[in-house]
Order: C-alpha cells, then structure tokens, then sequence
C-alpha cells in the first residue's frame, strides 16, 4: 500500500516536471516570436531598417529553390485525387464532377498544407540545422558580443523570407494541383474539357483560395519560430543539433496540422 | 579599464551546485596586457564570459570605464560591447561568410563607412595579422592556426579599446604564436588597448604579460608580474608553471578513492 502511494506520488512529480517543462517550451517559443516580431516589424519604424540583402538570399534559399519540389508533390496530388474520385464518381454517374472535387480539395485544403509540409522538412530542418550548428560554434555568441542582435541578424530574413515565399508557394501548389487533376481527368478518365473547366470553376471561389492564403501564412510563422527556437535553445554537440532538427521537422507538422484543423473549423463557422 | 570586484559565480542548484568563482577581483588597466592562468576547470572562461556579459554573474561589479556592468540592461549593455573586441578560442567565424565579409561584418553593422573604405580597412587588418590575400576564402579553407589570425582581424575590425582573447596560442605552432604575441604586444603598447589574455601557455603568457592572475578552483592564488609569480614560493604556483606531474593540484578529477571504487566494480 506504501509502496502504490510512493509510486502515485513519484508519477505524480514526474508530470509536473514534465508539464512545467512543457510550459517553458511554449513560453520560450512564445518570447521568441515576439522578438522576432518586434525586430521584423516595429524596430524598422524606429530607426532601425531592416536590410534586404539576406532576405533575398533566404527567398531564393527557401522560395525559389524548393518550387520544384513543391510543382512536383501538388501536381502528383491533383493526379491522385482524380483518380480516387472518378472511381467512386463514376458509380454516381456523375464522372464530370472530378474536376469540381479536385479543385476544391486542393485549393481549400491540400494546397496550402502540403506545401507547408513539404517546407516543414525542407526548410525547418535547414533552419535548425543551420542555426543550431552556429550556436554550437559559438558563432550566435560572437554576434551577441558584437552588439548584434540574433534575432534580427539571423531570424528576421528567414522570417521574412518564408513570409513572403510560403503564400506564393502555395498558389502554385493550387495551380499545379488543378493542372494535374485536369491533365489525368482530361486524357485517362476521358472526361470533356469544357464540362470539366466548367463544373471546376462553378465549385472554386475566390474566398476558398484567400482563407488557403492566410492558413500559409500562419504556417510559414510556425515552420521559422519552431525551427528558431530549437536551433537557440541547442547547448552541447552534434548529438544535439540532429535531435533538435528532427525535433523541429515533427513538432512543426504537428503544429500546421493543429493550425489548419483550428482555421477551418473557424472558416467553417464564418463562411 | 576594467575594474572587478567581489564577483561570485555557480552553476547548478541545491545538492548540485558548484561555485566556479569565488571572490575575484581584478583591475585591469589600460595599454597593460594581463593574463589569466590555471589549470581547466579553474574558471577561467568563465571569467572570460562574465566580463563580455555572456554569463550574469551572482554577485559582484564588473565596472567598464566607470559603467558597472552587471547593473545594465540589454542595451545599455550592446553599447560597452562596443568597446570590446572578443578573440574567441575556436574562431567563431561565421562560415556561411567570406573572410572579408567576417572582419567586415562588424564595420558594415557598426559604422556608416562606404564600401570601398570598408574594403581598404579590411585589407589594413588583414595585412596586420598577415593574411592579406585570404579574403575570398571561406573559413572551412583555413587552417586552425588561419582562423585565429582572422579572429584577432575581426576583434580589431572596430579599433576597439578592450580585446579578449580566449587561448590565443592554443594549438599553433610556435611562428604563429610567436606572431600572435607580437600582435598582442604591438596592440596593447603602441594602441593603448586593454587586453586581457586567458590561457594555459606559460612561455607565452610569461614573455607577454604585464600581470597574470593565476586560478585555482575559482580562487585567486597568485597575483603579480610574470618574475614574481616564478619567484613565487606557493608549491601550486611553482607546479603549475613547471608542468609538473606531481604537486598539491590533482591531476584526477574524480573524488571518489580510485581503490575503493575497483573494489565495489562487479565481475
């Protein structure tokens, strides 16, 4: 009986640890973000511009070199979902609605998130990585003995880089998505052009496509904070800087996958 | 000027917790070279990283041309840092970034120089340390002894008044540090910089220094010019600078008695 007590009382301190960790996680993460966001937006109106040369660089970094990954993957979508959809349409007899269903998948849904997911690993885990490699080496200790801010020196551009990068991303995701769902619904399913344009663009609206926008946004301000943070808070080795970067890839997911559960019952709610 | 006093410093809390420095005090005066001896693990780069404001310390004064540092804030603090130029033990140099564009970063941030006179002065450090002709190199090209060379050109980028340097000699070779010494000397006599070296290089630290602070567990042991700490009569001083295996400080770090514990390991 002593024992079971011992032991309810040890499980007990041990997830109140874990929770007040958990909650100095979220609180960290929390100041960080609004460093970043005081640094990226409000230092610039008090004097102290913000300097374009490395967030072009970090655009071409994190933008335009994962556009092909990112064509790639949402194109492959559209496919998919027209084939599942013609297969189960088909028995409705209504086969011309493929064209309908793939648009409004992939532009209010699949779109915004799988490039988000795509960026998670492609970007998050470099930002980590990146980072985390530089607080190690001392380089972010350097910086802060220079009178340079971190946050401002290495957060900022990505910050705005992926700002700015992760909405275009997504409308070509959109765009690349319907392409694919037209080309397979078009050739393989043989459905007709002019049925199939027309039942798409009867089903997309423009609103489906904004709300898609801002969801990216919300995940570009994840996939830079999540990826930032872990990178800062590394002390030790290599050891660490994997684990952190692995870290970043799951809890990034997990967060956009929150995210965009949260918005679109939201939207579903206003719309 | 440096000037420090009564700093405390531990890490850890309760059963834990270690006092890496206990009561030090310093003055560290300008165009004077003062170094840091002791063995690892004797709070040295601590010392290193409260003065550069790294680390809070737990109690004391650290007092820069007459601002205590330990009561700024963050800006308050990023402008005596300004005054600093740190020399870090690995480099620290920003490997996504060009030499140049390593000993430029600072200038580039900190002043409203042009680009061709950031260029030229550039060029001015480099040559100094000696290694005009590196600036399109990246920092994983260079050698170890390389990267400090471009350390100390960016530690001076600014002109600054008080330059750190965290082992400056470790693991070169005796032209580099004898190069590196000179640069030193030359810094602090000729530009009335403060410098404070921390090491464990006895010849180097003895041919350069105006005065060395010698720690041990945190504690200040012996305090004087390079003669009167070999002078000194204290059997850890006279160990320490020897290099001998055997004397009051312990080479092993464990606390437990190495017998007793063979006995208690399970076959």
């Amino acid at each position: 009986m002593k024992s079971l007590i011992g032991y309810i009382g040890q499980k007990g301190f041990q997830s109140r640890d874990a929770a007040f960790d958990l909650f100095r996680e979220i609180s960290g993460l929390y100041y960080l973000t609004r460093a970043t966001l005081y640094c990226t937006f409000v230092e610039p109106l008090r004097g102290k511009p913000n300097k374009w040369g490395p967030v072009w660089t970090q655009m071409e970094e994190v933008g335009v070199k994962s556009t092909g990954i990112v064509f790639l993957i949402s194109f492959l979508i559209g496919v998919i979902l027209a084939f599942q959809s013609a297969y189960q349409m088909s028995r409705l007899g209504a086969l011309d609605y493929v064209g309908a269903l793939v648009g409004v998948a992939v532009i209010r849904e699949l779109g915004p998130l799988m490039t988000a997911l795509v960026m998670a690993g492609r970007v998050g885990a470099s930002f980590t990585a990146e980072m985390g490699t530089m607080k190690v080496s001392d380089e972010i200790l350097a910086l802060e003995t220079m009178a340079l801010n971190p946050v401002k020196f290495l957060i900022t551009p990505r910050f705005l880089a992926l700002l700015i990068m992760l909405p275009c991303l997504t409308i070509m995701a959109d765009l690349m998505g319907v392409l694919g769902g037209y080309v397979v619904g078009t050739t393989t399913l043989g459905i007709d052009s002019a049925p199939y344009i027309n039942h798409s663009l009867e089903a997309m609206k423009v609103t489906d496509i904004v709300t898609g926008l801002i969801k990216s946004v919300v995940f570009a301000v994840i996939i830079v904070m999540v990826g930032s943070y872990l990178a800062f808070i590394i002390e030790g080795g290599a050891e660490k800087v994997g684990e952190n970067t692995r870290s970043s890839v799951v809890i990034s997911m997990v967060l956009i996958i929150i995210a965009d559960l949260l918005f679109t019952s939201l939207f579903y709610f206003i719309t | 000027m440096i000037v420090v006093k009564n700093l405390y410093k531990s890490f850890g809390e309760g059963d834990k917790k270690i006092v890496v420095l206990d009561d030090f005090h310093a003055q560290f005066e300008r165009g004077k070279i003062t170094s840091i001896i002791g063995g690892s693990g004797s709070g040295k780069s601590t010392i290193l990283k409260l003065l550069i404001g790294a680390y809070q310390a737990d109690a004391g004064e650290i007092i820069v041309d007459g601002e205590d540092m330990t009561k700024l804030g963050n800006d308050g603090l990023n402008e005596v840092r300004k005054k600093f130029g740190i020399m870090f033990q690995s480099g620290a140099l920003f490997n996504s970034l060009t030499v140049e564009e390593n000993v430029a970063l600072p200038l580039r941030e900190h002043t409203d120089l042009n680009d061709s006179t950031i260029r030229i002065m550039v060029k001015m450090k480099l040559e100094m340390v000696g290694l005009r002709g590196a600036e399109h190199l990246k920092p994983a090209q260079l050698s170890g002894g390389m990267i400090k060379r471009i350390a100390l050109a960016r530690a001076i980028a600014l002109d600054p008044k008080i330059v750190f340097y965290d082992e400056p000699s470790a693991g070169l070779d005796p032209i580099s540090i004898g190069v590196i010494d000179k640069l030193i000397m030359d810094l602090s006599r000729k530009m009335w910089i403060t410098s404070i070296v921390v090491t464990h290089e006895i010849p180097s630290a003895m041919r350069i220094s105006d005065k060395i602070i010698m720690l041990f567990k945190g504690k200040i042991i012996a305090d004087g010019s390079p003669e009167e700490l070999e002078n000194s009569s204290d059997p850890r001083v006279v160990q320490f600078i020897k290099g001998d295996p055997d004397g009051p400080i312990p080479f092993s770090k464990s606390q437990v008695d190495y017998g007793e514990e063979l006995k208690q390991m399970k076959m």
